[in-house]
């Protein structure tokens, strides 16, 4: 037991400077409030445990809003319902302090539910002090959702229905049947042999924190006179007949004994080697300066638009073009349609080849339009330039182009893919047809680039035959031509 | 250094963990889900911490717990997902916490699609939430500016104490581009305001409540000034080809890329016309604006949504010139052809 003195704990300010009430002697707590009861043997347990230099306490809206004006430790006060999450943001950044959530049955059943729920699912190793007392105290008394059932409230004048307002809400027991809380109890403010047990719930939830195991509860049933219009004595008894019936007092939880504590480690800032941890490339890639040949028949800038079924791998095929562009020193962009257009449907994406600054990453007009699947010749031949090219794979596109103001290039690119043995590169015969037949990037510049765009390295070495195939074909046509 | 070719939402998460964050806090949606999913991989690499957070509001409130410790934080969303974290953020503004919000629109209103619109203009350079506060609001267009605005975020974030916002659209943070990533940030400044979970804390307090109305009064007089001196120093803006310009065109995000090609091609047919991009919306280039209406004839303003932006070009102008209205929605883009003959419509008038 305490040895004490009688008198204010040390967690509590000598004088309450920031209460706006005009005496900053005492708290700003009705006359029968349980808050003020429970601020005491909380503050006592942090005094008694050697916690106060880095206990910081959350207080979110509702009567204890005003929490860190008497509490002598970190205090962040914030949104209504949002203390778990505020506390969850904090307790990541200081594992080792002692995060306090105390919360009202409003701010914690009601609006801020979900977020009660998910951090004590998540074991979140902070300690939840829940007032419950059957009524939003702050707002003036309005219904909550532990109100009981025939309850009279502002909000339910003539008593709570189970038919209009539901039941209330047990949140021990509802919080019990998840499998990460480590201790859980309901304990309520009245005798002072039920106060005495407030008192030992308080502090088995703070040494729980303490010991790193892990995510507590207390729900401590708490009179509100002044919302039950009652006096102290009657809201007492009104306690101890009414609401334990249906909030019944007790453990519902305790693993303290059986969980292993958490490592609470410090986080400490640390910058090294931060740009080989993300994976930014370090050394000079070889920027080999071979542009393109004078038998290019594209201009300064190549606006390509590549198309397909999504799962022909039209998106690598475009960012391994963006890839190797870049590495033979142009300036380049590469904008995909995204979302469920990918995920099955058609894919197309524009990509930039460029001497000078790319405006518009969009290509509205392309130079060069290189698709695998009829439905995508048909819906962007129209749009490329005069004088421009089309490369179309011949396996799956059994018609030619109609425009005769462009060239046409056609490969059967599914089937030399096929006899590689995988139908997945023929994405890379189109690339190897199109670098031979425009000289646009030297194909070592596209190999170098491979390790970059092709993630498993067993598939470069198929990759690279395929596009070898491509520009073996794509020769082949200039030779017979 | 060697460039990198990365998708601008991947390159927020690096330039935000080369600026020193190292909290995470985030929750699901097309088109940012990339930046949570680079954030889970990296973040942990860097000895950081990331959280899939069980909603955007509770991811926003995390952030707000993380940021009152005085660490750099941030998250990232979309626009039905900004909507829901204004609260959250309305709370960072008066409890004057740095932090850095994400935001790659997409087409509203409702759950609209995930195309790419501007239509967030208002909420993030208004103010979404409740109260009188502002938030400083950054456009890249490129992956290169998508870090390195990230990274200048939060040292805005930080030297005003104040949420700062890189607002993109789907187009900036879906494009891969060649990015050169600067050196990292070594060491960050401490914030002797922020709980530090040691002795010092017993007199720090994070909050935005104050009961005395003189009071609130005074700390709203603070953060407008905050906000004026922010205004003298933090106005940020490119320009292209405006120097000769009888006609300027006003654009940000992925707009702006589109007008540069459609400057370009207006340029080679002999018209004298310009661009005036704002990099900082808020607080946005409105006296350069008001210089630039001096010698031009006409602006016209080109945006992804409803005429938000073009607002402020209005305000700007104030009635000296016309200020004409070009715009695509539910995720349309124009393209530099439409523009062209939009201008040269304006132009004929």
């Amino acid at each position: 037991m305490s040895d004490k003195k009688l008198g204010k704990a040390g967690c509590f300010y000598d004088i309450y400077e920031r209460s706006a009430t005009a005496n900053k002697d005492v708290t700003h707590y009705c006359p029968g409030c349980g808050h003020g009861v429970l601020h005491k043997l909380i503050a006592e347990a942090i005094d008694d445990f050697g916690i106060r230099e880095k206990t910081i306490l959350i207080s979110p809206v509702g009567c204890s809003v005003f929490a860190y004006y008497y509490f002598r430790v970190g205090n962040i006060q914030c949104a209504h319902g949002r203390a778990p999450a505020v506390a969850t943001g904090i307790k990541r950044v200081y594992p080792q302090s002692i995060v306090i959530s105390y919360q009202g049955d409003g701010d914690l059943a009601a609006i801020g539910g979900n977020n009660i729920l998910q951090a004590a699912n998540r074991g979140e190793n902070i300690t939840v002090f829940f007032v419950n007392n059957a009524i939003y105290g702050m707002t003036g008394g309005q219904m909550a959702p532990t109100t009981l059932i025939g309850q009279k409230t502002t909000t339910t004048p003539r008593g709570r229905s189970q038919i209009n307002e539901g039941y209330p809400m047990k949140i021990a027991e509802l919080f019990s049947a998840l499998e990460a809380p480590v201790y859980i109890e309901r304990v309520a403010l009245t005798d002072p042999k039920n106060t005495n047990k407030v008192r030992r719930a308080v502090r088995k939830a703070l040494k729980t924190q303490m010991e790193n195991k892990g995510f507590s509860l207390v729900e401590v049933l708490s009179a509100c006179p002044s919302g039950w219009k009652m006096s102290s004595v009657q809201a007492k008894e009104w306690i101890d007949e009414a609401m334990v019936k249906h909030f019944p007092l007790g453990v519902f939880k305790d693993r303290t004994e059986e969980v292993q504590p958490s490592e609470a480690k410090r986080h400490v800032f640390n910058a090294d080697d931060l740009h080989k941890k993300l994976d930014i490339p370090q050394n000079i890639q070889a920027s080999r300066e071979i542009r393109r040949t004078a038998s290019s028949n594209i201009g300064q800038n190549a606006r390509i638009i590549i198309a397909g079924f999504g799962g022909q791998g039209i998106l690598l095929l475009g960012v391994g073009l963006a890839q190797a562009g870049m590495q033979a020193g142009y300036q380049v962009s590469w904008i995909p349609s995204y979302g469920p257009e990918m995920r099955g449907g058609t894919a197309n994406c524009h990509v930039n080849l460029s001497d000078k600054r790319i405006g518009s990453p969009i290509v509205s007009k392309p130079d060069v339009l290189i698709v695998m699947n009829l439905p995508s010749l048909d819906k962007f031949e129209d749009c490329v330039q005069a004088g421009g090219l089309i490369v179309y794979d011949t396996s799956l596109i059994k018609k030619s182009p109609r425009r005769m103001d462009v060239s046409a290039l056609g490969i059967p690119a599914t089937e030399i893919a096929d006899e590689l043995g995988n139908a997945r590169v023929a994405n890379m015969v189109m690339l190897g047809a199109l670098i031979a037949e425009t000289s646009i990037i030297d194909k070592e510049v596209v190999f170098d680039a491979l390790p970059d765009f092709i993630k498993r390295k067993n598939l470069i070495s198929l990759n690279k035959q395929a596009i070898e195939k491509g520009i073996e074909f794509a020769d082949s046509l200039v030779s017979v031509a | 250094m060697p460039r990198q070719l990365i998708k601008g939402n991947e390159a927020v998460v690096k330039g935000a963990i080369l600026a020193g964050c190292r909290f995470f806090f985030g929750y699901p949606i097309t088109p940012a889900s990339e930046i949570a999913e680079a954030a889970a991989y990296y973040m942990p690499l860097a000895g950081g911490t990331f959280l899939q957070a069980e909603s955007e509001i509770a991811s926003i409130n995390m952030v707000y717990g993380a940021a009152s410790g005085g660490v750099r934080a941030m998250t990232a969303s979309s626009s039905p997902g900004i909507s829901l974290k204004q609260e959250g953020i309305s709370y960072c503004a008066g409890s004057e916490l740095p932090l850095v919000v994400i935001d790659i629109m997409r087409g509203g209103p409702g759950l609209g699609n995930i195309a790419p619109e501007q239509s967030d203009y208002n909420q993030m350079v208004k103010g979404g939430g409740h109260g009188n506060y502002k938030l400083l609001v950054l456009a890249p267009n490129s992956a290169q500016e998508m870090c390195d605005l990230t990274m200048l975020a939060f040292e805005l974030a930080d030297m005003y104490q104040n949420p700062a916002v890189v607002l993109a659209d789907g187009f900036v943070g879906q494009m891969m581009e060649p990015v050169k990533f600067p050196q990292p940030v070594k060491k960050l400044e401490d914030k002797p305001w922020a709980i530090h979970a040691d002795k010092d804390d017993e007199f720090r307090l994070i909050s935005s409540i104050q009961l005395e109305p003189e009071i609130l009064e005074q700390h709203n007089r603070h953060l407008q000034a905050k906000y004026a001196r922010a205004e003298q120093q933090e106005v940020r803006f490119e320009e292209y080809q405006a120097e000769d310009a009888e006609l300027i065109l006003v654009g940000y995000g992925v707009v702006s890329r589109i007008l540069y090609s459609a400057v370009d091609n207006l340029r080679a047919e002999g018209l004298q016309v310009g661009l005036h991009r704002p990099i900082s919306l808020w607080p946005f280039p409105k006296r350069r604006i008001a210089q630039l209406a001096e010698t031009v004839d006409a602006f016209l303003a080109v945006e992804l949504s409803n005429g938000q932006m073009v607002d402020d070009v209005r305000l700007a102008v104030n009635g000296a010139r016309p200020v004409h209205f070009y715009n695509r929605m539910g995720g349309m883009v124009p393209s530099p052809e439409e523009i062209s003959d939009h201008v040269k419509k304006i132009l004929k008038a």
